[in-house]
């Protein structure tokens, strides 16, 4: 089972962010590192002169690195980044939307998980576009990631296995709108909340986490425990997607227990240690609601 | 200038018909549309019949099977698509890449059009439909603006079509997991969102409150209308604030900005609610024919009085004036 850390999604200061890297080069015993601002194209400039330095880093550490392309695009200079993101000459690119398939040079790509791919036939489709790997929607059950996996064997399939989920994407931003702001004025206030703004409900639940124009769930997914049912079912990766904690301690974990070095639920409970601010859900995996925890009697 | 209405039954489908609609569209009584409602849609004698009837008056059916097919049971979405197709559809509504290659395929002499769920907000994202599938019109996502819409419509051979009443995404359609993250259930998937099966209302210390999957979306005082928790337009708390975090209960009424849309090249306006009644239809209908009428004869638009129509308690002309930006 490999190991992909996804695209930073929260809006971290430049410096953060870079140190970041340069730690997941050095530590983390993850194969494929997705990077890049895909939640909002006023983010990017932010670390636009600091990404050739992480990718040669994290290259130089043995990484692949997946540069990834933005969720939602509607503005001119939006176009733009996908289209050049397509035609830069050597880096595989992660699309996640398939604007970027406009401007495909017939050169093989990823599917990251902002693309709509829940059955065979989508799979299928990209696969002949030129898809060399896909990391399905985070709402997809086990049986169809699995039919997905079966009819497409020359695919390696990704599911996202860690972290708070993607729920929904709009043109409005959420940070500004709590603070007063307009989307143009926003003051990067979504700096603030870099493990995202949480959303309680009005008797004081827990319920989602704002990220600009993106909200995630409150709780965090860990299929820690679903290892053996994902490898059974075809899965070649799992996805860690970046959050306040100490993600080179949480590759760990995930490596420890796919190599069957430690017991998932040993894991899980370390896991909890890591990252004790919320709690963990694999209820879509199991084709209930998404913030349900299943099968913690393992 | 075409109007596209929507029909959730047989008798929604005559009342669209007759209040002038040019276009209605409708889907199958299962999971292969995005209303798929209890009590709701066509079976395949149904949508024979609807298609006949609306022919007979002139009218087009467009038949929606626009959610994205389940993995292993693709059959269901094929025979929905053949079914259509062979019961005369004049178009068919696709988001899933899955459908839109195999009714390319399939069935080359159809009429496709790109549905809201598939989120294609730029020129570029249409052109790759187009070319693919050839799609001949897109259903565009309710983040666009009047100007980004019009310059879409400058750069893209292709039809376009935008909501202009009724319910109102505020997250980009088609993109969406809020629903099934509370209740195991998502308009991608289920065709469903924030279903009523996992609707409750429960007195709390005086007042009304709304619940989905178990979580609070809202609560209402006593002479407050307690409204349907729809889960993005509920009330909720933030370190910064308290209320409407995404958006108010309101629905989108974008009759003002009509003769904006019609001189950005807009090809049909279109209105949402196949959940709504065959009096919401007809009223809804009648309205914006009026206001179509008037900008054909060069007439300011008559102010349509619509409000006493929408399911939220307010409207919002929505994305298409971008306020908040």
């Amino acid at each position: 089972m490999q190991l992909t850390l996804g695209p930073v999604l929260y809006h971290w200061s430049p410096e953060r962010w870079r140190d970041f890297y340069y730690r997941i080069a050095d530590e983390a015993p993850v194969e494929t590192v997705v990077v890049g601002e895909v939640v909002c194209s006023k983010r990017a400039p932010f670390k636009q002169d600091l990404l050739p330095d992480v990718i040669e880093r994290l290259e130089a550490a043995g990484k692949q690195v997946l540069p990834a392309s933005l969720i939602l695009v509607s503005l001119p200079r939006e176009r733009r980044q996908s289209r050049e993101l397509m035609q830069a000459e050597d880096a595989m690119v992660e699309i996640n939307d398939l604007t970027c398939l406009a401007s495909l040079n017939g050169q093989p790509f990823a599917v990251g998980p902002f693309v709509n791919v829940y059955n065979e036939g989508a799979a299928s489709f990209l696969a002949e576009c030129g898809a060399s790997r896909i990391c399905l929607p985070p709402e997809l059950p086990l049986p169809a990631i699995a039919t997905i996996a079966a009819a497409l064997p020359q695919l390696a399939i990704e599911v996202f296995a860690f972290g708070k989920v993607p729920l929904a994407i709009s043109a409005r931003c959420y940070h500004a709108r709590a603070h007063k702001l307009t989307k143009d004025n926003c003051r990067f206030v979504c700096e603030v909340d870099p493990d995202g703004m949480p959303v309680k409900t009005l008797d004081g639940a827990g319920f989602l986490s704002v990220n600009g124009v993106q909200t995630l769930s409150h709780g965090c997914a860990s299929l820690l425990r679903d290892i053996p049912a994902l490898r059974e079912a075809g899965v070649a990766s799992l996805r860690l997607s970046p959050q306040g904690c100490d993600m080179v301690a949480v590759a760990r974990l995930f490596r420890d227990v796919a190599d069957g070095r430690l017991d998932a639920g040993e894991g899980e409970q370390r896991l909890g240690e890591l990252y004790s601010e919320v709690p963990f859900a694999n209820g879509f995996l199991h084709a209930v609601p998404g913030h349900l925890r299943v099968g913690t009697g393992v | 200038m075409e109007l596209i209405c929507p029909a959730g039954t047989p008798a929604s489908l005559e009342a669209a018909v007759e209040a002038g609609a040019d276009a209605v569209y409708c889907g199958f009584r299962d999971e292969t549309n995005a209303r798929n409602f209890p009590g709701l849609n066509f079976s395949r004698d149904e949508l024979r019949r609807g298609i006949a009837f609306a022919h007979r008056h002139g009218v087009k059916v467009l038949v929606a099977i626009n959610t994205f097919a389940r993995a292993g049971a693709f059959q269901l979405w094929q025979s929905a698509i053949d079914d259509a197709v062979a019961a005369g559809a004049d178009a068919l509504i696709l988001a899933d890449l899955a459908t839109l290659a195999y009714a390319a395929r399939r069935h080359p002499g159809q009429r496709l059009h790109v549905s809201v769920q598939a989120a294609a907000a730029n020129p570029d994202a249409i052109r790759f439909y187009v070319e693919r599938f050839g799609a001949q019109r897109v259903v565009l996502p309710r983040v666009l603006g009047v100007m980004e819409i019009a310059s879409i419509v400058r750069e893209t051979a292709c039809e376009t079509e935008v909501f202009v009443f009724g319910g109102l995404c505020v997250m980009e359609e088609g993109r969406c997991s809020l629903s099934s993250y509370a209740t195991g259930k998502s308009p991608n998937m289920q065709g469903v969102c924030s279903p009523a099966g996992d609707v409750a209302y429960a007195q709390q210390g005086g007042r009304i409150v709304s619940k989905l999957g178990g979580f609070t979306i809202n609560a209402f005082e006593k002479d407050e209308p307690a409204g349907y928790p729809t889960l993005c337009k509920g009330r909720f708390v933030t370190p910064k604030s308290t209320g409407y975090i995404f958006e108010e209960p309101v629905s989108l009424d974008a009759g003002v900005l009509l003769p904006a849309l019609r001189d950005a090249g807009v090809t049909a306006f279109k209105i949402e609610g196949r959940q709504r009644g065959r009096a919401y239809i007809a009223g809804v209908v009648r309205s914006f024919r009026d206001i179509l009428a008037a900008l054909d004869q060069g007439r300011s638009a008559p102010v349509t009085g619509l409000a006493a129509m929408s399911e939220g308690q307010a409207n919002t002309v929505g994305a298409y004036r971008k306020a908040w930006r």
